[in-house]
């Protein structure tokens, strides 16, 4: 067990570098944050200071090799925009994304999971076909288009709610169905081919022939099985709570992360950006882990495959 | 959220029964299939099935693939998908189980009638541990609650020779051999204590001498619990040592029924005989084979006449065009051949009870 | 006195499992010292149940695995480096089929095409003439020139059976390695293709190394029978002979457990358990745990396979020891 977790987190650290390095070389090569922050108009001697200040006059090489120091030392470097440490900027934006993502998410299993289910059991009737072509509808339409959708409809034509902007609970119900709508459609599709696979297995007719309610060969012998893999697709949702909500956040003038990572990219606030990556790729990386967990609690195949053998 | 089984629908058959059930049945079969048919998608894929059970009978049903053997026994039980349009009459004790209400049909499935399948790994549920599964049909056909239910699943497993049995109530079908997943069917089978098992080719995924031991457990069973026993191969051997009568199917059709002794030594239906012929001696010398020409009918393409008539060496031009109905051939046969009613009228009345 | 065309001899291959998902991993014998022969033009058929080492030797026997131990001769010669061009002009000569004949055919080509290519690969022939070479093949085992356009999804298992022989034999083969060809087969068709086999055989001088678990087919087909246990052979020798009065306590319960109809009650021999998972081989004879004759010997010493007065061959102690009635 010991060696497992070692290979996991191994493989995990792995991950993380690999995000971190290509995202270091992407923003390194992608253009010069002396002009963006600085602005045209400096003078050459205002810019060269500016990057000496920041290390930018050095090789590539070397820039890295600080980055990487100063990370296992704890430090994630400094805005080059506010001057404040990135790692702060960052995690205060968190609560604000998490306000948004969390929500959503419960949004997302509380529909897509039962209307999967439900899709699943009137199979090929008109309920399965409604069901699946709103979730078409909803996962093929762009969350900045269901977003400006919804505002559109609920803030401009119907004034009920407010177009963006922060402080009241009505501002987050615009923002929450146009990151919940496109996930409960993907999940909804996915749970509703899970059910269907399980549905045509022979332990199914077997659960059947032994004169188990039908409700019960659902709840009993189908559900456990179908939660196996539609597990994998809500582990990821969870991976993205954090930095799932860059386009929403952008149409809604949310103050998360997302809208930190699009100001600081346009900016190349390169420090704040690595840090949001890392942040992001960490939190993917040990959602990851998480679904493995509970594959192996829902999965007996997994859990004990070498308990007895044969 | 509404659960209905996938099959309610086809539970009510637009035919209108011709029969009316008597309130107390006399001294019959225990299970009667009368006229069944089941089409998939407009394919008829059983044309016309009749069948009768005696209480503690082993009957074997033969057949090549797609000669319907499987689908007659799932139909009966309502177990086919809900695409298949089934109709027809099946009874257990008098009692109609096609149009039965849901409720009743589960009191059948698993309490008087319990189904075995051909690969018991995948018909096992993989994530339920094998006692909870035994455990669900004690509960529900037994009344059994609590920790009896684990004493007596563990006696179930002694009696299927399940080895280990006590440690084995918490395994999942994973830990298991396939023969040892195959006993745990028979045990669950055996838990709702039926008067009918249906075994769906029971022994073929298994290996020969596991498959030894299965068949000598299910004969032992039968005649301990004098259940009756429905056997369900295409391997005419083993059918015909383990069952005392045998019906043999073919595309969608019965086409002949004799006891098994004598529909080995002195078979009547050309179908038969060519199986027999087809199949390699064990015993005595050596012979080259005689295979069937051909091969099974498409569903969908079946000749006009008789479906067998494409491939039989005794072909009749009448064979062509008429179906030949199942009728007497002897003392307690049966066969649906020309030859064997040469002056046949196409007799609606004459139907019988294979 | 017929020759050898194939000879394996002490031929062992192990493979390395992983015990569960964070288990060590095992080596365990999938073949332990096998020796046999085929004979040119005849038929050996080598029987077991699951886990028995059969398909394993049958694949070392065509050069596909290399053996961890011993030696493959085929006509005389040692087998050459797996993948060596030396290899590859011998395989033209030994061919192989499998159980599930749609797993072995490319949907998407026509039958004429597939039978026709390994003429190409191997560059067998004038160009021109493999057409008709492939279509005189089709022909032989039973696919009329109807068939030739056909996609091996249009036609049905005995067919396909048949489009995967034609495409073995257009090779011209001295050596066809069949590996549950008929197991999936109704009995009918089973019939069709058994009977093709013998015949090609006969035509073409074909020698044949058959792996089934159906004794009854394999009575009908081969002249020799080597029966396996966990990886090693426990009896061998002409067909009839053993089919008809079995030594091995194992060989016994395999024949008896033969359904044969019109046989409606007969003593079986209703073994105790099952194999043994072939990674948690049993010391001395592997049968041992089952065997209703084993004695203390048989815990600790393997049986070497003996042979007997009559050519055939058996590894058991009781058998070797003269005190069991045969």
């Amino acid at each position: 067990m010991v060696r497992y977790l070692l290979i996991r987190l191994l493989r995990a650290f792995i991950t993380i570098t690999l995000v971190v390095t290509f995202a270091f070389i992407v923003l390194r090569v992608s253009g010069d944050p002396a002009i963006s922050i600085m602005g045209d108009n400096a003078s050459p001697e205002a810019m060269a200071a500016f990057r000496k200040e920041w290390g930018l006059d050095q090789s590539i090489f070397i820039q890295y090799f600080n980055y990487v120091t100063a990370i296992f030392q704890g430090d994630f470097g400094h805005s080059m925009r506010g001057g404040g440490p990135a790692l702060d900027l960052v995690v205060s934006r968190i609560p604000a994304t998490v306000m948004l993502t969390l929500p959503a998410l419960l949004l997302k299993v509380a529909i897509g999971v039962p209307a999967g289910i439900y899709a699943a059991l009137h199979h090929d009737k008109s309920l399965d076909r409604t069901v699946m072509v709103t979730a078409v509808a909803g996962y093929t339409v762009p969350s900045f288009v269901l977003g400006l959708l919804l505002v559109q409809i609920f803030a401009l034509w119907m004034p009920l709610l407010p177009t963006g902007g922060t402080g009241e609970l009505s501002h987050l119900i615009l923002p929450v169905l146009t990151l919940g709508i496109g996930g409960a459609a993907i999940l909804a599709r996915f749970v509703r081919s899970a059910m269907l696979e399980v549905l045509g297995q022979p332990y199914i007719r077997t659960a059947n022939a032994k004169g188990i309610p039908w409700g019960a060969v659902v709840r009993a012998h189908a559900l456990p099985n179908a939660a196996i893999p539609t597990v994998t697709i809500i582990g990821f949702m969870v991976g993205s709570l954090i930095a799932g909500s860059v386009v929403t956040e952008s149409v809604f003038s949310w103050p998360g992360v997302g809208n930190l990572l699009v100001v600081s990219v346009t900016a190349r606030d390169l420090s704040v950006v690595q840090c949001i990556l890392l942040l992001v790729a960490a939190t993917m990386v040990l959602s990851n882990m998480f679904v493995d967990i509970l594959y192996g609690i829902l999965d007996p195949r997994l859990s004990n495959a070498n308990s007895e053998g044969r | 959220m509404v659960m209905r089984e996938p099959w309610a629908n086809n539970l009510h058959p637009d035919t209108v029964s011709p029969f009316t059930i008597p309130a107390a049945m006399p001294p019959g079969p225990l299970l009667a299939i009368q006229d069944l048919t089941v089409a998939f998608d407009g394919v008829s894929v059983l044309r016309g099935i009749d069948l009768s059970l005696d209480r503690g009978e082993a009957l074997g049903i033969v057949g090549e693939s797609g000669s319907g053997k499987s689908v007659t026994w799932l139909a009966a039980l309502g177990l086919l998908p809900s695409f298949a349009a089934v109709s027809g009459r099946v009874t257990l004790e008098g009692k109609d189980l096609l149009n039965a209400p849901a409720a009743d049909l589960d009191r059948v499935r698993g309490g008087r009638v319990a189904m075995i399948f051909q690969d018991p790994s995948s018909a096992l549920n993989p994530v339920i541990r094998i006692g909870r599964q035994v455990g669900e049909v004690l509960a529900r056909h037994q009344g059994v609650s609590g920790g009896d239910i684990r004493a007596e699943a563990t006696r179930l497993f002694e009696l299927v020779g399940l080895p280990d049995a006590r440690r084995r109530f918490d395994a999942y079908p994973h830990e298991l051999s396939g023969g040892q997943n195959q006993r745990v069917m028979i045990a669950m089978a055996l838990a709702g204590k039926p008067d009918v098992l249906v075994a769906d080719e029971p022994t073929t995924a298994l290996d020969a001498t596991i498959q030894a031991q299965i068949l000598a457990l299910l004969t032992t069973i039968r005649t301990e619990t004098g259940m009756a026993l429905v056997l369900i191969s295409h391997d005419l051997g083993l059918v015909a040592e383990s069952c005392e009568r045998v019906v043999v199917m073919y595309a969608g059709r019965v086409v002949e029924t004799a006891p098994a002794q004598e529909i080995f030594s002195n078979p009547r239906h050309p179908y038969t005989q060519g199986l027999l012929a087809a199949l390699p001696p064990f015993e005595g010398p050596l012979r080259r084979l005689v295979p069937i020409d051909g091969q099974v009918p498409d569903p969908s393409r079946l000749p006009p006449g008789c479906p067998f008539a494409p491939r039989c060496t005794k072909r009749e031009p009448l064979c062509e065009t008429a179906v030949p109905p199942l009728v007497q051939a002897g003392f307690g046969r049966l066969s649906a051949c020309v030859a064997q009613t040469p002056s046949y009228v196409r007799p609606e009345k004459d139907r019988v009870l294979a | 006195m017929t020759s050898t065309i194939l000879e394996l001899r002490g031929i062992s291959r192990s493979y390395a499992i992983r015990q569960g998902l964070l288990g060590r991993k095992v080596r365990f014998r999938a073949v332990d010292d096998v020796s046999l022969n085929v004979e040119e033009g005849r038929t050996l058929a080598l029987v077991g149940e699951s886990g028995s080492g059969k398909s394993t030797t049958g694949r070392v026997a065509l050069g596909l695995e290399p053996p961890d131990d011993g030696t493959v001769r085929f006509r005389g010669a040692a087998l050459p480096e797996i993948d060596s061009p030396a290899w590859r002009r011998i395989r033209t000569q030994m061919q192989m089929i499998f159980q599930d004949p749609l797993a072995a055919l490319d949907r998407r080509l026509t039958i004429l095409e597939q039978v026709r290519e390994p003429l190409d690969i191997h560059d067998i022939g004038p160009t021109g003439e493999r057409e008709a070479v492939a279509l005189e093949m089709l022909n032989a085992v039973g696919l009329g020139t109807g068939h030739a356009t056909n996609l091996p999804g249009q036609l049905s298992g005995g067919q396909r059976q048949r489009a995967v022989l034609a495409r073995a034999l257009v090779m011209r083969p001295a050596l066809l390695v069949c590996d549950e060809p008929v197991s999936a087969l109704d009995v009918s068709i089973q019939a069709q293709v058994v009977n093709l086999l013998m015949d090609i055989q006969d035509r073409m001088g074909l020698s044949l190394l058959f792996i089934s678990h159906d004794l009854k087919v394999v009575r009908q087909i081969s002249q020799r029978i080597a029966v396996m246990y966990l990886g090693r052979i426990v009896e061998l020798g002409e067909t009839q002979a053993v089919l008809s009065n079995p030594l091995h306590p194992y060989t016994k319960a395999l024949v008896s457990a033969v359904p044969v109809p019109g046989r409606p009650t007969h003593a079986r021999i209703v073994l105790e358990g099952e194999p043994p998972n072939p990674a948690a081989r049993p010391s001395g004879c592997a049968f041992h745990p089952r065997c209703p004759l084993a004695r203390s010997e048989c815990a600790s010493d393997i049986p070497q396979l003996t042979v007997r007065r009559d050519g055939g061959a058996v590894a058991c102690h009781v058998v070797a020891s003269g005190k069991v009635c045969a």
